[in-house]
């Protein structure tokens, strides 16, 4: 998410050319394409009245469908954390027959469009594909329930948890582990007291990128989801509803909530990895 | 014995993590990537490339094309402009602007759209301008390219960055002393140290340009064998029934994104010391 900026520039005065023609493209480039569209949405979203606002946002489709997103979102980026610690670990740790293969393709989700993610996690899960005929046996229904959102959910983030911990656990020194192991620690202990500290900052950053990605994520699930009104309907979608009704303002604060919800919880899980990695170091 | 080792070195723990691992990978990945292949050559293989004769498939293919064309480019010399003035000069605001080219990888893609309907809309700001002048922006050609430019803006940036942040400013700096000018110092310096993570930056682009769907759904209106790009053609093919068409298209998508990573991984392979510490958005 965030570059690692250089830090501590050196002082001397810089002889290179071009500083004021590339920042002032790059300033008038992010200006009319991102800051003022996305001040336009905030300003849009502020012309309703508060009671309008509070309406809208306290309907019960509006209402289920941020629970929907947010809490699908959560959980699957939560369970793509716990996968990105095994499938780092196991990529950093050990050698077998076609891990690089393996490795590659962990970056599928990133490069592989939402549209063709939909398509075919739709026909993977459906009653009659191939992992969804044994569920739907078991009598669970994934396609077109919410359980398909979440399943989409999960494929969208996977790389991000698996990416952030990879360079951490890469990077771990040997010594704190031997050190552990000759003061008599059992493996598990070595894993929980040594290993999963230094890797926790990671793993959340990891986390909340995927969070971030799959609250907002649009494509794959609308293949997938059935979208239902009040069941399985996530915001994206009713943003795009409310637009088509030409209901600019409801559609501008819809996105407005959801934009400042992702960055809230995104600032908070970033401040929290700050925090931990300040205790442990 | 086994207890005194460091985590995961016992030879029945790794085999089931390995085991683990791949079996998740497998299904949460490989599954997706086979089924999509079985579905579109699933009525031969005649009625695969049969599918690619359709006009409106066509039309979808070009359209796709031409955004690529347009967006890549501007999205590069953006690119190539934000990195230059970032990582070789120190300024104030730098942390910002960095944060602000970051922003919308956590947008969601849909309010990428929207956005872009607020302004051009016909009840959008500047909509009835132009309108008014006979300019259609919002379900036509222009829009479909803004939305994915905002989508797509960081994935040059974020590839050069880190890379040319780590490189310092010294060989430009000698070239400069040496009597090059600012362009030469570019060109014959800087460009060569940069040049894969370029390529990478600019394939990833291009395959997200391609795949791009909230956004362009949000403004393109959908019109068949006008505004429709790849990803929205594979969803109006599935909601005609037309399964073939629909993974056919998916399976062109699927293919750009695997020659994606294959690129990267040969780039990473080849030169990894040229490529950095790019992270892989």
């Amino acid at each position: 998410m965030s570059l690692t900026l250089a830090a501590g520039g050196r002082r001397r005065r810089n002889a290179l050319p071009g500083f004021g023609l590339t920042l002032g493209i790059t300033i008038f480039v992010l200006s009319v394409l991102i800051v003022i569209p996305l001040g336009g949405l905030v300003a849009r979203a502020a012309s309703l009245s508060p009671s309008q606002i509070l309406s809208i946002l306290s309907s019960p489709r509006v209402f289920s469908a941020f629970r929907l997103s947010f809490g699908l979102a959560f959980i699957a980026a939560v369970i793509d954390g716990f996968v990105g610690i095994l499938v780092a670990w196991v990529l950093v740790r050990y050698h077998f027959p076609g891990k690089r293969i393996l490795d590659s393709l962990v970056d599928l989700p990133f490069a592989l469009p939402t549209a063709v993610a939909g398509i075919t996690l739709t026909a993977l899960y459906a009653d009659d594909g191939w992992f969804g005929a044994p569920l739907a046996k078991l009598g669970l229904s994934v396609a077109f329930t919410p359980w398909g959102i979440f399943v989409a959910l999960l494929f969208v983030g996977l790389p991000y948890a698996i990416r952030s911990c990879q360079p951490v656990l890469a990077d771990l020194e040997r010594e704190a582990e031997e050190a552990a192991v000759t003061l008599g620690a059992q493996p598990a202990q070595i894993f929980w007291r040594v290993i999963l500290p230094q890797l926790f900052p990671a793993l959340l950053t990891g986390i909340a990128l995927a969070f971030a990605r799959a609250a907002g994520e649009y494509g794959s699930v609308i293949f997938i989801a059935g979208n239902m009104p009040g069941i399985s309907e996530i915001v994206p979608l009713l943003i795009v509803i409310r637009l088509e009704q030409f209901d600019y303002a409801g559609a501008a604060l819809l996105a407005t909530t959801m934009l400042v919800m992702s960055l809230v919880i995104l600032l908070l899980l970033n401040l929290l990895s700050i925090w931990r990695s300040r205790q442990y170091v | 014995m086994s207890n005194h080792r460091r985590p995961g070195e016992n030879r029945i723990v790794r085999f089931f993590l390995i085991a683990a691992a791949v079996v998740l990978l497998g299904a949460m990945l490989v599954a997706p990537l086979v089924l999509l292949l079985a579905e579109a050559f699933g009525k031969g293989v005649a009625a695969y490339f049969d599918s690619f004769s359709k006009p409106d498939t066509v039309s979808a293919i070009i359209q796709t094309l031409l955004i690529a064309a347009v967006v890549v480019p501007v999205n590069t010399v953006f690119g190539l402009a934000a990195a230059w003035c970032i990582a070789k000069f120190n300024f104030p605001g730098k942390t910002l602007l960095v944060s602000i080219i970051d922003l919308p990888i956590s947008v969601s893609p849909v309010v990428a759209g929207l956005v872009f309907v607020l302004i051009f809309g016909s009840r959008g700001w500047l909509g009835p301008f132009f309108a008014a002048h006979g300019i259609k922006v919002i379900f036509a050609f222009p829009g479909m390219v803004i939305a994915t430019l905002f989508v797509t803006i960081a994935f040059v940036a974020r590839q050069l960055i880190p890379l040319m942040q780590q490189q310092g400013r010294d060989e430009e700096e000698a070239a400069m002393v040496l009597g090059a000018g600012g362009f030469r110092t570019f060109w014959y310096v800087t460009l060569p140290n940069i040049r894969w993570a370029l390529v990478y930056g600019v394939l990833l682009c291009n395959a997200r340009a391609m795949g791009e769907f909230g956004a362009v759904s949000v403004v393109s209106g959908h019109i068949r064998g006008q505004t429709m790009t790849m990803p929205l053609q594979v969803l109006a093919l599935y909601q005609d029934y037309d399964s073939v068409g629909a993974f056919a298209v998916a399976s062109l998508l699927a293919f750009l994104a695997v020659v994606t990573l294959v690129v990267r991984r040969v780039l990473e392979w080849r030169f990894r010391a040229e490529l950095g510490y790019a992270g892989s958005l």
